[in-house]
């Protein structure tokens, strides 16, 4: 696999596994307007996944819901960070805070890459996060002195670059991700 | 034959899946039309990457063009030269209309939140400027909500992107 086809492939693996993530929150955030919030921002995470899984499956010959589903989970290549499962919301915006700051980094390059195609996917990905780094940026102020929150943010900062095998609950994440495109045979047109 | 302003025309009759009253042509989405040999190609750009609802358009557009007698072709571009900036000014008023204030210019860079916390946003109901931020996320990705204090009117404000 090209160098290409592997970023691609765990940057889309990165917002679509958070995209899962995010989504738990769905029914069940703090309160409705965050529950709204991260109901918008895991779409848009699956959105930016989609994008960049089609950008791939053109260099390998496949699709972006193969490339989404069909593997074996041993071959994503996502972070441990967006692995978790958080049920405990300041571990959760700890994740946030920290995973949009990264993210934004890994834009900015792309943008400046000599990929036209990539460069300007990028431009737009990141133009639609720059409303979820305000949401993270708002948030972290708000919790900036709540030790619970600091303590988080110590310890799930190794975790942004960990991409060396998966978490337990990486594995049952895929069961779930995965369980719809499994229960039907091989060649299914979807 | 089919003609290209037939091909336009047919498309500004398409509405807005998720806000019916602007239709795609006034949305700006569609980037360009080429017809060749009973062929229409249309690219299209979504609002935002995960918009639920760019299938749905694509589909609509395929139909309209079977219908007209050409064979469909609908490109989606995921490229950044699409911005709110191309929604038209009839399609702008529409929103405003109907309560959704249409999104502010582009800048350069990303708009921040205390842009968007500031009082530039005008009600689209009673046009004051004494509105605030409720939520930078609304019901679809492209929305945030906000609330006028002069009217005491929630109201929906279209994202810059």
């Amino acid at each position: 696999m090209s160098e290409r086809a592997e970023l691609l492939l765990a940057i889309a693996d990165d917002e679509l596994v958070l995209g899962w993530r995010d989504s738990e929150w769905t029914g069940i955030a703090p309160f409705l307007e965050e529950d709204v919030a991260f109901s918008s921002i895991a779409q848009n995470e699956i959105g930016h996944a989609r994008a960049l899984y089609q950008l791939a499956a053109q260099e390998l010959g496949t699709t972006a819901d193969e490339l989404a589903f069909d593997r074996k989970p041993e071959e994503y290549r996502c972070s441990e960070l967006v692995e978790l499962r958080l049920p405990e919301w300041e571990r959760t915006i700890a994740r946030h805070v920290l995973y949009e700051e990264a993210d934004q980094a890994r834009l900015e390059q792309l943008k400046a890459s000599d990929d036209a195609e990539l460069a300007s996917l990028a431009a737009k990905i990141d133009r639609e996060e720059a409303y979820h780094r305000m949401h993270a940026q708002m948030w972290a102020d708000r919790l900036r002195d709540e030790p619970r929150f600091v303590t988080a943010l110590k310890e799930l900062r190794p975790l942004i670059d960990t991409r060396n095998g998966h978490t337990p609950e990486f594995t049952e994440l895929w069961e779930q991700m995965t369980e719809v495109r499994r229960s039907q045979p091989a060649g299914t047109t979807w | 034959m089919v003609a290209e302003e037939q091909v336009w025309e047919a498309l500004a009759e398409i509405p807005d899946p998720e806000i019916p009253v602007i239709s795609l042509v006034e949305l700006g989405v569609i980037r360009g039309v080429e017809v060749e040999d009973g062929r229409v190609r249309i690219d299209f750009t979504p609002t935002f990457l995960g918009c639920p609802a760019v299938e749905v358009m694509q589909t609509a557009m395929a139909e309209r063009i079977r219908e007209l007698g050409a064979e469909p072709e609908v490109r989606v571009l995921t490229d950044d030269s699409w911005s709110t900036d191309r929604i038209t000014p009839e399609g702008r008023e529409k929103l405003r209309e109907a309560g959704f204030a249409p999104p502010a210019p582009r800048e350069a860079g990303a708009p921040t939140l205390v842009q968007l916390q500031s009082q530039a946003f005008r009600c689209p109901y009673c046009g004051s400027n004494d509105t605030t931020l409720e939520n930078i996320f609304g019901p679809t990705p492209c929305r945030s909500l906000r609330y006028c204090r002069s009217c005491r009117q929630p109201f929906e404000q279209f994202k810059t992107i």
